[in-house]
């Protein structure tokens, strides 16, 4: 029992507790633009996103809160594929991790850059809603007008 | 049904041939079935006797006059007598079948907040007081019926440690408690609460009693007739008895004040096109076909306790508790919710910088089936600080061998996610 489970090769990779263990972007906001909370009431998993869009693009972002490890991991590798990026963008690459998560699509098909080191989450359904938790929220705080938007929401995959 | 079994607890194979879900391997490794407080497996002679029931005896019930009809009607009956005497009842006491706990305990919270016949046990301006250990299902309902009536909620918070205190209670009563809500064993935690003491106080400050014993029905099950007990529900499946079967058993006075949540067949004295009465307990809170398999089942279950020896089961569990306490508390970063407690069948731990669905997840790939989250007690984990936790908890299936198995993969799993 001393080899590596499924789950240590292809859930928790060298890059995913890289990124639990130093979460990128982690901490708040003076000014954002936008933001949301997304919660977890099973697990108690909390996250909450707040953003900077200027000029339709995603010009700061952080996030903080507390969840698993595949919940942390996931909203940190999220700021950093936004960071920068046009809203529209973050929102097709949004759709496409779900899709794959969601097994609507696979991987080959759909450009998820480091994200894809978190596509074994297909494979556990009581896990999907872990990896999906900051994704949620952000796009829930895209979608938001006002920035005072702090509603928590719960997240299904 | 349910007569001597004769089994071991100390012969694991003995007692593993009765439940054939756990000859079977997960991920390549031996299951490890240890989520028992969730619901434990099913025992052969509770499904055999049901199978024989269903394909022999089945009819409907209290109708009939026909021969099966007649034989369903006596098997059914004969499940309440044996539940009854199972949980220590007396002659004023009665027993009415239910689909679990959280079905009994929303009878008893609707019953005492609806007027029917007579006004309402509770009434605005009454107090009911919950502890803070409970499960939502002796929460939530309490909750709303507050909100409903306008009586005020009233919480026996456990020290900070998780205990409960007699001393704590009794500033909480005064002459307008009129229902005291509590349960035998908290599922997130594996904390056993000073019951006796606590509903006696209650008791005797005119409230009514109602015990939560899901968690304890199928080893430490209290003696009814000898508690200040008005109304205790468990449930079927967590005592190797089948789902979405229970219990509301309790005084029978205080039954017949309840006013009843279904109204239909089989709980009706007479009916015109306008009105109707109501018949006697049990069938008074029964309306509608009760699952009569379900009721052979949970009393086959009962037999197949008392043919182990609750005394033995209990023995066993807390050793296999201590041995799991003991284990995890030596881990560095690893804190045991109420490690003190010395008759429990759960525990439940957090372990610093990693999250219990993580180390869930890893234990499931070794084929070890545990819980993770806040067991439905998300105010309790509050209470104490800690947040979703990881849950064991122990059936007179499991063996030392399997808490070894679960010390070992919890200490893996620290190591990969620390």
């Amino acid at each position: 029992m001393t080899s590596e489970t499924a789950a240590e090769l292809d859930l928790y990779q060298d890059v995913v507790m890289d990124h639990k263990r130093a979460p990128r972007h982690f901490g708040t906001l003076a000014a954002p633009t936008h933001q949301a909370r997304g919660q977890n009431p099973q697990c108690g998993d909390d996250l909450q996103v707040a953003l900077v869009v200027d000029n339709g693009r995603v010009s700061d972002i952080r996030f903080n809160g507390q969840g698993c490890a595949i919940c942390i991991a996931s909203a940190s590798m999220m700021t950093e594929a936004v960071l920068g990026q046009e809203v529209a963008l973050a929102q097709a690459l949004q759709a496409r991790f779900r899709a794959v998560l969601t097994g609507q699509m696979v991987s080959e098909e759909a450009p998820l850059g480091k994200l894809v080191s978190l596509a074994g989450v297909r494979h556990y359904p009581g896990r999907i809603k872990c990896a999906l938790l900051g994704w949620h929220a952000l796009m829930h705080a895209l979608a938001a007008e006002a920035k005072s938007d702090n509603s928590a929401l719960e997240v299904t995959p | 049904m349910g007569d001597a079994f004769l089994i071991d607890p100390l012969e694991p194979d003995a007692v593993r041939a009765q439940f054939p879900v756990l000859a079977q391997r997960i991920y390549g490794a031996e299951l490890a079935y240890l989520d028992n407080a969730a619901t434990t497996q099913m025992a052969m002679p509770v499904q055999e006797a049901m199978r024989a029931f269903e394909q022999h005896d089945r009819a409907n019930i209290h109708r009939g006059v026909h021969a099966l009809s007649q034989r369903a009607t006596d098997a059914f009956e004969h499940a309440r007598s044996s539940l009854k005497r199972f949980v220590g009842a007396g002659a004023d006491h009665e027993l009415v079948f239910t689909s679990g706990t959280t079905d009994a305990l929303n009878m008893v919270a609707h019953g005492l907040s609806t007027s029917g016949m007579h006004p309402a046990w509770l009434q605005a301006g009454d107090e009911i007081v919950v502890s803070g250990l409970e499960h939502h299902a002796n929460l939530v309902p309490w909750q709303q019926v507050a909100r409903r009536t306008g009586a005020v909620l009233r919480v026996l918070q456990p020290d900070a440690q998780g205990r409960l205190h007699a001393a704590d209670l009794r500033p909480l009563l005064n002459a307008r408690t009129r229902v005291l809500a509590l349960t035998a064993c908290a599922n997130a935690t594996g904390e056993r609460p000073p019951y006796e003491d606590l509903l006696q106080l209650a008791a005797d400050a005119g409230a009514l009693t109602v015990l939560d014993a899901a968690q304890a029905m199928a080893h430490a099950a209290p003696a009814l007739s000898s508690l200040a007990c008005d109304f205790m529900a468990f449930s079927g499946h967590k005592m190797y008895g089948p789902m979405g079967t229970g219990a509301l058993v309790g005084r029978r006075v205080a039954l017949e004040g309840l006013e009843p949540l279904r109204y239909g067949g089989d709980m009706v004295a007479w009916v015109s096109a306008t009105e109707a009465s109501f018949a006697e307990l049990p069938a008074r809170l029964e309306g509608g076909t009760p699952n009569v398999a379900g009721a052979i089942g949970m009393a086959a279950a009962a037999g197949f306790i008392d043919g182990v020896g609750r005394d033995r089961i209990d023995a066993h569990l807390n050793a296999l508790r201590e041995h799991a306490v003991a284990g995890l508390a030596a881990m560095p970063g690893v804190t045991v919710l109420s490690a003190h407690s010395r008759v429990s069948a759960i525990v439940s731990f957090v372990a610093d910088r990693v999250h219990p669905h993580d180390i869930g997840t890893l234990l499931d790939q070794r084929g070890i089936a545990v819980r993770t989250g806040h067991h439905c007690a998300q105010p309790l984990l509050e209470h104490l600080g800690v947040g979703p936790t990881t849950r064991a908890s122990f059936a007179l299936y499991n063996t030392h061998a399997e808490v070894e198995r679960l010390l070992a993969g919890v200490a893996h799993a620290l190591k990969v996610l620390q």
